[in-house]
């Protein structure tokens, strides 16, 4: 874990992200009974956008989008040359307030709403993050993530609680069902595209690239879950992002009320729960 | 092949049809003819799109819509008139209100006719827009060298 490991995050994570939303999109076809686009097109999406004209109703809007884009990747970059795990969350937060910074500045009804629930999933997300940092921390006594991921011992054996927690907010942090709020990929005939509707051409391929980062980079934190040996760690770490798909395509939209209350709710009781076991065990 | 033909997206505008041409504007993007396997996308969101499909006659009130729809489009772009309605009016022709097919107010490149359309038809209109976007992009290269 250093800085290669981190330039290879930079490198090799668009190209991981755009598989996984190759298989997200395969998955979802083939359980609607479809056949699906082929595994690549995620990256033809991109590849397109790119040749097309970039409409904007205000110019800082795309401003705010290329700070997402580089946020991100620093966020991530971060994590993977084993930086501090808060320093991490907090730029997390921080590429997450210029994304939202740019729907509100589009000035359109949709995007604004999709920005006002974007604020509203990272409100809902934000504390089960830091809590997860927490729990690792009374575990491996260190926010380090290389030092968590040194660790001998498989850390879900110690956080339950923690895991529970970050897996209900995986499906926030990926916009995916039934917290799919901000950007409302499934139905989008109610709010157009949401944060992303006045987005086009290369703004939106750059949105499209960071959310392949952020998949990465989310289920990176997943995979310290598993860290102590490297294999299970992947392959868990890739179910865990099918599983997020099968509930995608399972469950109905929730309102925002009940995905704050809901990951609120359970980032106190799992999470609370498993440090006072960590604390009486000690 | 083209980027622009491997993931065209479509908006899909319903004028004043009876609602038969856009059940078979459905059926193609569903199970049995599925659509999304050449990297089609129904959008509904004109920034996003490539194709614009347009079913149903052109009336007064819709005109300014469309004309607005078309606008928001960023280029290269391709107007797709599904249905007899659309292409010219169909048997809405004659109506007080309409004003006659798509063309009246946004340039139509591809025609489908038929009522309803057959979901055939609309595949080989969507391969030829695919085709058409490529092509457009290639002459906007064109044009950009030839300034410089
Ligand atoms: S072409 Fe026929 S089926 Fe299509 S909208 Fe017109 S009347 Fe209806």
């Amino acid at each position: 874990m250093s800085l290669i490991t981190g330039f290879l995050f930079v490198v090799i994570a668009p190209l991981v992200g755009g598989l996984l939303s190759g298989i997200d999109r395969k998955l979802t076809a083939r359980m609607q009974g479809r056949i699906g686009p082929p595994l690549l097109q995620p990256f033809y999406d991109v590849e397109k956008l790119f040749q097309k004209e970039n409409l904007v109703a205000r110019h800082t809007q795309n401003l705010y989008m290329e700070f997402f884009f580089v946020m991100t990747i620093f966020t991530g970059a971060l994590f993977f040359s084993g930086g501090d795990l808060l320093l991490v969350i907090f730029s997390l937060t921080l590429a997450g307030v210029f994304f939202a910074l740019g729907g509100y500045k589009a000035s359109s009804p949709y995007s604004f709403i999709g920005a006002q629930r974007e604020t509203l999933q990272m409100m809902a997300y934000e504390p089960a993050v830091l809590l997860v940092a927490v729990g690792m921390y009374m575990v491996t006594k260190s926010f380090q993530v290389a030092d968590i991921i040194a660790y001998p011992k498989p850390l879900i054996l110690d956080l339950p609680g923690f895991f529970l927690a970050f897996f209900f907010i995986l499906a926030i942090k990926f916009r995916k069902s039934p917290f799919d709020l901000s950007t409302s990929h499934h139905a989008h005939q109610e709010l157009v595209k949401g944060i992303t509707t006045e987005f086009s051409g290369r703004t939106l391929a750059l949105i499209e690239i960071a959310h392949w980062y952020e998949y990465v980079f989310v289920l990176g934190i997943g995979y310290l879950f598993f860290a102590w040996n490297m294999w299970i760690g992947l392959v868990v770490t890739f179910f865990l992002f099918e599983l997020i798909i099968i509930i995608d395509n399972a469950a109905a939209r929730v309102r925002w009320q009940w995905m704050v209350g809901g990951a609120w709710i359970i980032a106190l009781i799992a999470g609370m729960g498993n440090i006072l076991y960590l604390m009486l065990r000690h | 092949m083209g980027a622009l033909s491997k993931s065209p997206w479509i908006i899909h505008y319903d004028g004043s049809s009876c609602n038969g041409c856009d059940i078979e504007v459905l059926a193609v993007l569903m199970p049995r003819f599925d659509l999304e396997r050449f990297g089609v996308v129904n959008t509904g969101n004109p920034k996003h799109a490539d194709i614009l499909l347009l079913t149903g006659s052109i009336n007064h009130q819709n005109a300014p819509i469309v004309k607005s729809i078309y606008d928001q489009m960023p280029e290269p772009k391709v107007v797709m008139a599904v249905g007899i309605c659309a292409t010219s009016g169909g048997i809405f022709r004659e109506c007080y209100n309409v004003l006659g097919g798509a063309d009246k107010v946004v340039p139509v490149d591809i025609y489908v006719p038929g009522c309803a359309v057959r979901p055939e038809a609309l595949i080989d209109a969507a391969v030829q827009a695919v085709g058409l976007l490529d092509k457009k992009r290639a002459a906007a290269l064109a044009a950009e060298k030839e300034k410089e």
